[in-house]
């Protein structure tokens, strides 16, 4: 009979025997790769070609699903499969001829493959309403009605380079929504309310004080609670995070905003974070229209404007921002100045710039 | 209960992309009650736009600080089933890869102890298992441990290391990212399961400078595989990609350092490895003819974190170049990262991240501590302002004459 507790710090099982066996056999001295079409590669080793079928995913799912992914390795993969790290599905054969059958099997199944090369990439995403106590937006439906409008670009690899979107629905970006070609992320406006008694119940007030990165929480001893400086609150919810008691969603002001431009490679030009280009957009559930169209905007332009390999910041760092906003045609506001800890650095220190409609009227 | 009463979680099952809502429903065959109460819960959230969770209470599992994170609904009267939802972690193999029979253990363990949702995976890497109650944790956990699985990070501890696919499957690594990231995982078990730190810290291992696990971005420590020889050059490749029509003087223009020549006539690729920066551009679009050097090892960038609390950094280079052997049990590293902890986990404030205390006390006293000597390649440029800070050891000690 088992014990009443089990083994503790046994750690993750050894990778070796979850690889399928052409991954040993060449493990270490694979020797190039190529793109078979959108959404399969190929790689090729001393001791064999493998093929990969890449399918997009809610990344939530079922075991349900996971069975039958699970079944279909089994079927045309000798029972191995692998995810990534943007939350893709890894089919992979030795068998050229299996791949159009995982294909037709997977897609028939409803999940799509593609996102390899230069496609739009499987979307990052954070938990939402599904399960997270900070959301400012949902992450699951959001990226659902934004991938659905864009579904074609997952499936087709001639954009100028890849395109990675991600979400965050809270202004701790879980993931790395920062540095994302484009990024959307859900925001709180208003400040938290203090709800004093369940304060003074349940929080321990030093801690509560130093979470907040502004210095905007002070104590409150009369009411053993905190109060909250509204001038220095920038809506983090840092301190909801360490007490319940101060509940910062607001469904009236509560939305996101989108970043673009950032990518973690070294490729060319080192990582860098993406850039602010709209700073509000309402909740607008179930189906989001107006950060949908937004979205596709951005991408649209991206893939009509960009040089042949342009990722999404280098295209916008060639043309240069006030570019960006004229193409675009997004509204320029005060919102888009950083007044933030390291602001200075992006204010421009030369007369060189191109002149835009924003200043010719001037 | 009828799905009619959802109107919004009807909308988000249309449409071609695979629907989250569509995957909750499949989950009612593991728990009718959880599964439709979650989705009536999401329901009103999507009418309210608010969510109605809360966070907090400590939940686990005998013997660890961490791998479950507390999560209860606003509305236990409103909704019973999710009173309690908590999530479990569970520690990922190296490089996602699974058998079938691995999958359906895991699928097993958690019909019969949660929800049937799942993240697969989680943004730092675990395998996450969405929505169970307390009283189902250690029970869980110990099917877990028997199958072979353990949870992985959550809390002021270290997080669950991740990995690129390495050279399991990719001719551009540098560095066995699987070996490796697993080494270290297992080498830190106390680290990982009891929180005992200033606040997290997270470790990720991607193979190239390509970086597909985003480790710049989303770790403390960031280990990115590099080189230090010179690209290798098969010519024979080069024309065969020139005869298919690459258009290979328009890539080689892209190159950040032009250090690359192109012979249009011999169809010859030339490097002036001494200038190369090793970004891969070249390396990408012909992975045929170009590959990565010989002397490999690894570039390691410290203090990269999301924005929480003070900004978002992207890491910064403290080790350029070191091997890692895997004879030695990377005890190189080991060393290394261990200073480092040490210094952060003496001087951080609580919730202070590593990249935070780097800019608060400044990269020279880590740099100090941990007795590594400033280089230039830690910078992209030397200091601006004239505010140095001088150590006794810097000047003559002798008194000044009155």
């Amino acid at each position: 009979m088992m014990s009443q507790y089990a083994a503790t710090d046994i750690g993750p099982p050894h990778y070796w025997d979850k690889m399928p066996k052409v991954c040993q056999d060449n493990y270490g001295v694979w020797q190039y790769h190529e793109k078979v079409k959108p959404g399969v590669l190929k790689h090729v080793g001393p001791n064999g070609t493998l093929y990969t079928v890449r399918v997009g995913s809610p990344r939530l799912l079922s075991t349900e699903s996971i069975r039958w992914f699970a079944a279909l390795a089994d079927k045309y993969c000798d029972g191995h499969l692998r995810f990534t790290t943007r939350t893709s599905i890894e089919f992979m054969t030795t068998e050229e001829a299996n791949v159009d059958k995982i294909i037709e099997e997977v897609e028939d199944y409803g999940f799509p493959v593609g996102g390899t090369g230069n496609s739009l990439r499987n979307m990052l995403h954070t938990q939402g309403w599904v399960h997270c106590h900070s959301a400012a937006t949902d992450a699951s439906g959001t990226v659902k009605v934004v991938m659905d409008a864009l579904y074609d670009y997952f499936k087709r690899d001639d954009l100028p380079a890849q395109l990675k979107i991600s979400m965050a629905c809270c202004l701790n970006m879980c993931g790395a929504v920062h540095c994302s070609d484009i990024a959307f992320v859900g925001m709180h406006r208003t400040i938290p309310r203090v709800l004093d008694e369940q304060v003074a119940d349940s929080c321990e007030i030093p801690n509560l004080v130093a979470s907040c990165p502004v210095g905007a929480i002070r104590p409150n001893p009369k009411k053993k609670s905190v109060t909250i400086n509204e001038e220095k609150c920038m809506y983090c919810g840092n301190c909801f995070s360490v007490c319940p008691a101060l509940p910062i969603a607001d469904p009236e002001n509560d939305g996101l905003s989108v970043f673009v431009g950032g990518k973690v490679s070294n490729t060319r030009k080192g990582p860098s974070f993406s850039k602010l280009v709209v700073p509000y957009i309402p909740n607008e559930p179930p189906r989001w229209p107006t950060l949908v169209n937004t979205i596709k905007h951005l991408v649209e332009i991206w893939v009509e404007n960009a040089k042949p390999g342009e990722r999404y910041g280098e295209w916008v760092e060639r043309i240069g921002w006030e570019k960006f906003f004229e193409i675009s045609g997004l509204e320029f506001t005060d919102k888009h100045i950083d007044d933030f800890t390291f602001s200075v650095k992006t204010f421009r220190s030369t007369s060189n710039f191109k002149y835009t409609d924003a200043v010719k009227t001037m | 209960m009828s799905t009619n009463n959802r109107p919004m979680m009807e909308e988000m099952k249309q449409g071609r992309w695979p629907s989250f809502v569509k995957e909750i429903e499949k989950c009612t065959s593991v728990n009718d009650e959880v599964a439709n109460t979650l989705l009536d819960l999401l329901e009103e959230s999507y009418e309210i736009k608010m969510p109605l969770w809360k966070h907090g209470g400590i939940v686990g599992v005998r013997g660890y600080g961490g791998g479950v994170v507390g999560r209860y609904t606003l509305k236990p009267e409103k909704y019973p089933a999710v009173t309690e939802f908590h999530t479990m972690r569970i520690n990922q193999p190296s490089g996602f890869f699974y058998k079938s029979s691995d999958l359906r253990t895991l699928c097993d363990i958690w019909d019969k102890h949660g929800s049937g949702m799942t993240n697969m995976h989680g943004a730092t890497g675990d395998v996450i298992f969405l929505g169970t109650t307390t009283d189902h944790l250690q029970p869980c956990f110990n099917d877990l441990s028997e199958a072979g699985w353990d949870l992985g990070g959550s809390g002021s501890n270290l997080r669950t290391p991740s990995c690129c696919v390495g050279p399991g499957r990719c001719e551009f690594a540098c560095i066995d990212t699987l070996d490796f990231t697993y080494n270290v995982t297992q080498h830190y078990q106390m680290e990982l399961h009891r929180p005992m730190w200033p606040y997290k810290s997270k470790i990720k291992v991607s193979g190239c400078p390509n970086d597909c696990v985003s480790s710049v971005a989303r770790s403390d420590i960031a280990i990115i595989g590099t080189w230090r020889d010179d690209i290798q050059i098969d010519q024979a490749e080069v024309a065969a990609y020139a005869d298919a029509g690459l258009p290979i003087k328009a890539i080689i223009s892209r190159c950040p350092t032009n250090c690359m020549k192109y012979d249009a006539d011999k169809k010859e690729i030339t490097i002036d490895n001494e200038n190369c920066t090793r970004c891969m551009h070249c390396i990408n679009i012909m992975p045929k003819a170009l590959h990565v050097g010989k002397d490999k090892g690894c570039s390691i960038l410290l203090g990269g974190k999301a924005t929480i609390v003070q900004s978002a950094f992207l890491g910064w280079v403290v080790v350029p170049f070191m091997k890692l052997d895997k004879e030695n049990d990377y005890e190189n590293f080991k060393d290394f990262i261990e200073g480092v902890w040490d210094w952060w986990d003496e001087h951080a404030k609580t919730r202070e991240r590593l990249g935070e205390l780097i800019y608060r006390l400044g990269m020279n006293a880590m740099l100090k501590a941990i007795d590594m000597k400033p280089v230039p390649q830690m910078v992209d440029h030397p200091r601006e302002n004239p505010y140095i800070y001088w150590y006794g050891e810097d000047f003559n000690q002798t008194e000044v004459a009155e």
